[in-house]
């Protein structure tokens, strides 16, 4: 079964977020890095680049797939993962951890409150597969 | 992100080792109609890397059989395959395809010769039915008796540098002896087989066709002897590893690099087409490309810059799209971006540059000889 972190906000496109006082630390779900299988390439933004919410913000790149990722949260880009350029692969090993994707300062926090949270995504999830 | 969910559909087609994948945790896609593995827990580069250095072993039941019989057998094949099959002894077998009067591919296939009067035709799944219109309506006359036997075989893939070893602990029949693209009828673990020395990765292996029930037996058993989950030992291997793999080794895959569109001059497999064996379907159309000169090639490209090729992708040179990526993927054990493409001819020399349209973003790419991947002998 899928690890879905309790302390986590979530979107419906599979991404999660970590609250760090105004900022937001952004990934993809373990349910997402199963369902893409190896990951080979992560595509991210440049600092200082700015998202509004659910835009495309990069892509993961499987051995069989490329997935856009989507910002759940507006913001501006103020670190990236670049460990990702040469382990793509801890977006699957680590998903939560040192498979992070990118830090933004938000825009409005109060987005944030719209996400789902830990339970409402396990149940999306199971919704989903069924 | 966005994730396909294939719920589990009716009305796909299952092979006779469905319940095994879904055992081992495979994950399960819609391929072409039928309900397959696209992946087990241990993952595609996993799967790929130990079948080069180690064995894997794929289901590959989908394929289509069809059992010709008769004096005319040998006569019939060679009329509607262009490859030739007078060429052919008994226990032997042919890569070739069945081709449409303009030169272009209904599908790629096997030709096992049993005996004079005894070919065997081993097709695409996504193709079966297809082929089995197809060669029934061009049937002439010739005294042959025609059978689309699909649903009473398993096919099991071992391969690998130490598929033979393990396949030898389950058989009397000695492989070694059997060369490639070669095959033998004996038992396997018991169970009557033809044990070919075949196979779509690039490595020595075989492929075992059974009667469909004993399928299970026969996978498990292969597992077992091939000491699965240990760290060297077999893996169960889903369809993405087996597309890596034949990418990597340069093999067509139908849909991709070959379809109704593209003849097999084109395609580089002008050495399945035997234009002087006598009349066959699309033979004239051929001998008259290959007079006139190609007008595309299908070229092998590797990425020289960071991006991934993908499927169906433009292939541009210069301020020009010539040509659209036929496959296009990671090659786990080369460690490289490869693909197939369609260019022009003038465009085709080894060496030449070329860029990939990768979602809007040109990148680099260059022409390489095929295949991309070659096992040391």
């Amino acid at each position: 079964m899928a690890n879905v972190p309790e302390d986590l906000h979530y979107s419906k496109d599979h991404e999660w977020v970590r609250v760090e006082g105004d900022a937001a630390v952004i990934g993809i779900t373990d349910y997402a890095q199963d369902s893409l299988g190896d990951v080979v390439y992560v595509e991210l933004p440049k600092p200082g680049d700015e998202f509004a919410p659910s835009e495309s913000f990069g892509s993961v790149e499987s051995v069989k797939a490329v997935s856009e990722v989507f910002t759940p949260v507006s913001g501006k880009v103020v670190a990236i993962n670049e460990s990702l350029a040469d382990e793509p692969e801890s977006v699957n090993s680590d998903p939560y951890g040192t498979g992070w994707m990118i830090k933004v300062q938000m825009s409005n926090p109060g987005e944030v409150d719209s996400l789902l949270t830990a339970a409402e995504y396990e149940d999306f999830t199971k919704a989903e597969r069924e | 992100m966005v994730i396909n969910v294939t719920s589990p559909a009716p009305q796909l087609k299952q092979t006779p080792l469905n319940r095994v994948h879904r055992q081992l945790g495979g994950k399960m896609v819609d391929f072409g109609g039928w309900d397959m593995p696209v992946q087990y827990p241990a993952g595609t580069i996993e799967e790929h890397l130990r079948t080069r250095n180690h064995s894997g072993l794929f289901d590959v039941s989908h394929m289509g059989e069809i059992d010709v019989k008769g004096s005319d057998a040998i006569t019939f094949v060679n009329r509607i395959t262009s490859n030739d099959v007078t060429k052919l002894i008994d226990g032997q077998a042919q890569y070739s395809a069945l081709t449409t009067p303009d030169g272009t591919v209904i599908d790629d296939l096997l030709v096992y010769r049993f005996a004079a009067d005894h070919l065997f035709l081993v097709v695409n799944a996504g193709t079966t039915e297809k082929d089995w219109e197809w060669i029934r309506s061009h049937h002439a006359g010739e005294s042959v008796e025609l059978k689309n036997v699909s649903t009473e075989y398993c096919q099991i893939a071992l391969q690998g540098p130490e598929a033979l070893s393990i396949l030898q602990q389950l058989t009397h029949v000695p492989l070694n002896d059997i060369k490639y693209y070669h095959f033998t009828t004996g038992t396997v673990d018991g169970v009557e087989s033809i044990i070919s020395r075949t196979g779509y990765t690039g490595e020595d292996g075989f492929e075992v066709y059974a009667a469909a029930e004993k399928g299970e037996q026969l996978w498990n058993k292969m597992l077992e002897v091939g000491k699965v989950g240990t760290e060297t030992g077999v893996l169960p291997c889903g369809l993405a590893a087996r597309n890596t793999l034949r990418l990597e080794a340069g093999m067509s895959l139908y849909g991709h690099e070959i379809d109704e569109t593209t003849t097999l001059l084109e395609a580089n497999l002008g050495w399945i087409c035997k234009l002087d064996k006598g009349e066959f379907i699309g033979r004239e159309k051929l001998a008259q490309q290959k007079e006139a000169g190609l007008k595309r090639r299908l070229v092998g490209f590797e990425i020289t810059e960071r991006g991934i090729a993908r499927d169906d992708q433009e292939v541009v040179i210069g301020d020009q799209r010539v040509g659209k990526v036929t496959s296009g993927s990671p090659a786990p054990y080369l460690k490289k971006n490869i693909g197939f493409a369609y260019v022009p001819a003038e465009f085709a020399a080894v060496g030449g540059e070329i860029k990939i349209d990768v979602r809007g973003r040109l990148v680099g790419a260059q022409i390489v000889k095929t295949p991309f991947y070659k096992r040391a002998r």
